[in-house]
């Protein structure tokens, strides 16, 4: 039962990355980037990962994909966005990220018929996931949080010039 | 995974959600005009009840307009998206004990990634109108609902660490001593507000600000389309109504005279009409206000209200 679910998904999620990176339209190829994030979700449910799924639902199919939705409509691309992607898109383009695909997808394959795989682990509830986030890995935490403290600073340096810019054109 | 009864409860649980929103437009108009000192719609049926069964018998007979300028596929999924993960965020509510589609674990979360992604509803219908107003209108909404289903999370974390569970049938029980509203009086009303933003109605409805946008995102929709999105800001509402009673007032609990369900759909219902009187209460702010209230007040708040709470909890458990 749980495997046919997760094959289901996991051909979803194949399929709508695939369309994510053949779509020309920029918004439709971002809701197949939505539906692809939704399967993942689903493998990570299917995995024992509940509240990874949820965070995956919530942060990235809920809250960034959004963003760059936003970004799409406040472009407003029209028709010529559509051809330049279609000039981008030729068949030639494929070549080299299919070789080297390729040959990840040959060592992933290895590794899989190499390695014992007879662990299939066990289902991590929340607590679990806080409890080693805020513990053991309680630095990695801290320093990925410096991180993006630094990006909201920059973010906020850039929009105050842009701003003081405006306010200088105004008067 | 051995299949439960309380799947039994799914068809009957949408099916009555759907209906009940119809009678809430009723109902919301009569209390308006009540507290307008007008009559509201009471010519079909008594008191007007049958006005909600009119209108929607109107909207179904209404002619069905693709905008041919627009995206069509977009333009179809939008109304399904708004009131699909409406519907589906009602799985998790616990309308009496044992009363549940699903409990789980992360129950909160589920609640808040169905939310966010009825942003997508609103976004894409704005997008694929391809229109002016619809654009602004779903620009709108979609900054507005991202920011406040930020500190929407935040402000829910304080009962999480009250009940020590993200299970809504837990958190339910861990109020038998006291609801939550009193030590998290901070949080219900973070919540409260960035609830009434999120299901976008007034004194929040920027994004279909009618004196501005004319109707923002749903400005093209016409017949049932129209409808469903309707529905779905009503539904949202209900949703919203229920977390505040199940997370703050106790949810089922109360004195044993009525049965718990009973308690449930009464606390629900005042919930509900105090989200009606805010409509007629307070009038709209400008959209930056909107937004610096959410970033500069609200989300700084949140925070200090985690941290404290934490700090409580931190130093009880010693």
């Amino acid at each position: 039962m749980e495997l046919t679910l997760f094959y289901i998904a996991a051909a979803v999620a194949i399929a709508a990355a695939a369309l994510v990176v053949t779509r020309l339209n920029a918004a439709h190829a971002l809701v197949w980037l939505v539906v692809a994030l939704l399967a993942i979700a689903v493998i990570f449910f299917l995995l024992g990962a509940p509240f990874a799924a949820a965070l995956e639902i919530v942060i990235y199919a809920g809250a960034i994909v959004v963003l760059f939705l936003f970004v799409v409509m406040m472009l407003n691309l029209g028709r010529r966005s559509i051809t330049r992607e279609r000039l981008w898109l030729e068949p030639g383009m494929w070549i080299g990220p299919a070789i080297l695909t390729a040959i990840l997808f040959g060592e992933m394959i290895f590794l899989i018929a190499s390695s014992d795989t007879g662990d299939a682990g066990s289902p991590v509830g929340p607590k679990a996931v806080g409890e080693a986030l805020f513990g053991q890995y309680l630095l990695a935490v801290e320093l990925a949080a410096m991180l993006l403290l630094a990006a909201l600073v920059g973010a906020y340096h850039l929009g105050r010039r842009y701003l003081r810019d405006r306010r200088e054109e105004a008067s | 995974m051995e299949l439960n009864w309380s799947y039994l409860l799914i068809v009957p649980l949408a099916v009555g959600a759907l209906v009940l929103a119809l009678f809430i437009v009723w109902w919301e108009r009569r209390l308006l005009g009540w507290w307008q000192d007008r009559l509201g719609p009471n010519r079909v049926g008594p008191f007007g009840v049958l006005q909600a069964l009119a209108d929607m018998v109107k909207l179904l007979t209404k002619d069905d307009w693709l905008p041919p300028f627009g995206d069509r596929v977009f333009f179809i999924l939008a109304p399904a998206i708004v009131v699909g993960s409406m519907l589906m965020a009602f799985v998790i509510v616990p309308f009496g004990p044992g009363l549940h589609v699903t409990d789980s674990n992360i129950a909160i979360l589920f609640f808040l990634a169905m939310s966010s992604l009825a942003v997508y509803g609103v976004l894409l219908g704005g997008l694929s109108s391809n229109n002016k107003y619809a654009m602004l209108g779903g620009l709108r909404a979609g900054a507005q609902m991202l920011t406040y289903e930020v500190f929407m999370g935040l402000s829910l974390m304080g009962v999480v660490i009250h009940a020590g569970s993200f299970s809504l049938v837990d958190i339910v029980e861990s109020q038998r001593g006291m609801w939550y509203v009193l030590p998290q009086c901070v949080g219900f009303f973070i919540f409260l507000i960035a609830g009434l933003a999120e299901s976008h109605r007034l004194p929040f409805d920027l994004p279909e600000a009618e004196h501005e946008l004319t109707a923002g995102f749903h400005t093209e929709y016409s017949g049932m389309k129209f409808g469903l999105i309707m529905a779905g800001e009503y539904l949202a509402m209900m949703l919203t109504s229920a977390l505040v009673v199940t997370l703050f007032f106790g949810g089922w609990l109360g004195p044993s005279f009525l049965p718990p369900v009973v308690w449930f759909a009464l606390k629900t219902a005042l919930v509900i009409n105090f989200f009606i009187l805010l409509r007629a209460a307070i009038p709209r702010p400008r959209y930056d206000q909107l937004m610096s209230l959410g970033w500069k007040v609200l989300l700084p708040l949140s925070l200090v209200n985690l941290l404290v709470t934490g700090a409580i909890a931190l130093a009880a458990a010693d």
